[in-house]
Parts: C-alpha cells; sequence; structure tokens
C-alpha cells in the first residue's frame, strides 16, 4: 500500500501540468515559426507535423494534475 | 414581479386546484408526468448542440475525410480515390503555399505591431479622462463595429486613383498628381495598404484591452512613485508599461490568430493583387477551393491552417487564464 502511494506521488510529480504545458506551447510556438519562417523549406516541411503534435499534447497535459 | 390573486379570482382561474394537486399526493405525479431538470435542461441545450453538429462539427469530419481523397469538383464523374497524406505532403513542399504563408506572417507581424503602437498610444491618450473623452472613446471605437466587407468596400472608394479622397489627401501633402499611384494596384503599396486598413480598423480593439489593463493599476503605486520623485517617464517604464504586458500580449495573440485567416476585407481591397502580392494563404485556400475545385487539396489546406488557428489558440486561451488570475 505504502510502495503504491510512493508511486502515486513520483507519478504526480513528473506528471506535473505546469512543465509539460510549457513544453506544449513551446511545441506549437516553434511548429507556427516553422511554417512562416523564409528559410528552409525542409523546415517549412516539418512544421505541420510539429504544431498538431504541439497541440495534441496540449490537449492532454491540460488533464494532468496541477 | 409579484401578482398579488384575490382569493375569489384564484377559485374562478383554478389557479389553487393545481397547487393543492402539486402540494398534496402530486408531488410524485408532477414529476413523473413532467419533466426532470436535467430533461429540461438538455431540452434548451438540444437546439444549439443539434446546430452546432449540423454547421460546424459535421462539416469538419467531412472535411477531414475529404483531405485524404484526390476529389476534384471540376471532375466529380471520377470516383473518389484515397490517396493517403498525398494532399499534405503536396502542400508541405509546395514553395507557391509556402510563400504565401510567409506573406500571410509579414501582414500579421506588421498590422499587429502598429495595431499595438497605436492602440497603446490611444489607451494612455483616452486614460488621461480629459473633457468630452468618452464622445472620441465612441468615435474611435467606431471602424471596430463596421463589418470588414463594409470597411473593405469603402476603403477601396477612397483610394480609387481618379475620384478617392485619399489620393488628394495625399497630393495635398507632397504634391504628387492623385492619379499618378494607385494604393491597391502597385506592387510597392498595396501590401501597406491592406495593413493600413486593418490597423484603422482593429486599433480601437487594442486601445479597448490596453485600458482595462491601464484602469487596473491601483493608484496607489503612482503615488508611491510620486512620492519616491519618479519621472513620469520612469514611472511609465516602470509601473504602466510591465502592468500592462499581461494585457497587451493578449491582443497581440487574439489579433494574431485573426490576421492569420483574414481573407475578406483583403479580398475586397486587392484580391490578392497585384499578382500575388498580397496573397494570403485564406485567398490561396479559397482559389484552391473555388476556382481550380481541387478540393481533396484545399480540405488538406484547410486542416493545416485549423491546425495552426487552434494550436495558437491554446496558447491564446492560457494567456487569457494568466490575465484573469491577476
Amino acid at each position: 500500500m505504502r510502495a503504491l502511494n510512493v508511486n502515486k506521488s513520483r507519478l504526480s510529480r513528473v506528471f506535473r501540468r505546469g512543465p509539460w504545458e510549457a513544453l506544449a506551447m513551446t511545441l506549437i510556438a516553434g511548429g507556427i515559426i516553422m511554417l512562416v519562417q523564409p528559410f528552409s523549406i525542409d523546415l517549412y516541411s516539418y512544421s505541420f507535423v510539429t504544431i498538431l503534435a504541439g497541440t495534441l499534447s496540449f490537449v492532454a497535459v491540460s488533464h494532468f494534475p496541477e | 414581479m409579484t401578482t398579488i390573486i384575490h382569493p375569489e379570482n384564484a377559485a374562478i382561474e383554478g389557479i389553487g386546484e393545481p397547487c393543492k394537486r402539486r402540494a398534496g399526493v402530486a408531488g410524485k405525479t408532477w414529476r413523473a408526468r413532467g419533466l426532470s431538470d436535467r430533461a429540461i435542461a438538455w431540452l434548451f441545450v438540444a437546439p444549439t448542440i443539434a446546430l452546432l453538429l449540423a454547421i460546424n462539427i459535421f462539416p469538419l469530419i467531412w472535411m477531414i475525410r475529404l483531405s485524404f481523397t484526390s476529389l476534384n469538383l471540376s471532375m466529380s464523374y471520377l470516383p473518389l480515390r484515397f490517396v493517403g497524406l498525398d494532399n499534405f505532403q503536396d502542400i508541405l513542399t509546395d514553395e507557391d503555399v509556402w510563400a504565401r504563408l510567409q506573406t500571410t506572417a509579414q501582414f500579421v507581424i506588421c498590422s499587429v505591431a502598429l495595431q499595438v503602437v497605436v492602440g497603446f498610444g490611444l489607451a494612455l491618450l483616452i486614460n488621461r479622462q480629459f473633457r468630452s473623452h468618452s464622445f472620441w472613446t465612441t468615435i474611435i471605437l467606431l471602424p471596430m463595429m463596421l463589418s470588414p466587407a463594409v470597411v473593405g468596400n469603402f476603403w477601396t472608394l477612397l483610394f480609387q486613383p481618379q475620384i478617392g479622397p485619399f489620393n488628394y489627401l495625399v497630393s495635398l501633402f507632397t504634391g504628387l498628381p492623385p492619379s499618378s499611384f494607385s494604393m491597391t494596384g502597385e506592387v510597392a503599396l498595396a501590401p501597406w495598404t491592406i495593413v493600413l486598413v486593418d490597423t484603422w480598423m482593429w486599433a480601437p480593439y487594442v486601445m479597448l484591452i490596453c485600458l482595462a489593463g491601464l484602469r487596473s493599476i491601483p493608484d496607489y503605486i503612482y503615488e508611491a512613485a510620486e512620492v519616491d520623485r519618479a519621472s513620469s517617464w520612469r514611472q511609465f517604464w516602470s509601473i504602466t508599461l510591465p502592468m500592462t504586458v499581461p494585457f497587451l500580449m493578449l491582443a497581440v495573440l487574439f489579433r494574431a490568430i485573426e490576421n492569420f485567416k483574414m481573407f475578406d476585407m483583403v479580398n475586397l481591397l486587392t484580391s490578392g493583387g497585384p499578382g500575388s502580392t498580397t496573397e494570403l494563404v485564406s485567398i490561396t485556400l479559397k482559389r484552391a477551393a473555388f476556382e481550380k475545385w481541387r478540393t481533396g487539396y484545399s480540405s488538406a489546406l484547410a486542416i493545416i491552417l485549423f491546425v495552426t488557428v487552434f494550436g495558437a489558440a491554446n496558447i491564446y486561451v492560457k494567456a487569457l487564464k494568466r490575465v484573469k488570475q491577476r
């Protein structure tokens, strides 16, 4: 029982909303910059995947505990 | 308002009777015959949900489905072919679409920057509470209340090289003949034209948000700064600006999202021209969908734009929460 509680608290420490949300927002912002930057078409090609990953992860991490 | 009913009249109108029924046996009967609170709530919400499903969710799902097909409405007799991610690959390797996205970004950056400067300046002025400031606030807010279609049409008239007053105004200051230049027809001027009109229309919105930020700063902070003999410039840099930044961020995000999907005003003003100088990505999308009839391709482009706007909107909502917490 105690081991279970320790695991639970460790999990809740790892899956805190704040840092994950920040990471997801960084991905979204990075993807948008990649989409409109005028320097590399390769970055442009991977922009949509980046934005999609950021958006989906944002939706997922918004359900994490504070 | 409370209506008082005389006991005699109550009997005539049959008001007493149902009351008795409800109060007596009928607590249960009423519940059994009538609708529960939950059912009534659903009844009220159902039309909205049905409408949302019909005009938002269903087209979205349909569009996602079409984005994986080769559907071309000019050749709709051909069988629908599933092409997987080909449409997305085409778009994400197409240099024309990339160039249009860059044009959109340039438009967004220039117009939002101008709107923030003008809007913040206007908010600082209006916040001074001078005489007849409410009248001027109303006048400043007028452009924001107009429809973009109306704004596009009347600015097209104002920019007419022969009869438009804008060219005459410019010629008054510069000495150039009014019909020697066309704001919407020249490569160098057209991008600035849409930036100018968008700023004219939406700077008041930024002003409103900044005004809310300025009014939320407590007076005692300025009073403390006065006691410390801080100059007005110092007060602006150390109090006004830092405390208005979250509101400014909110305005910037909201206007950036709106400008990213701007269509109507630009379509009326320049239709993306001259050439493709002012062709924003929303105009490219319209051309692919309704001029070239490449439905599968345009659905994929619409999804890319949708995901981008949705992602940016998530950041916006997060910023909004942060402002609310203040």
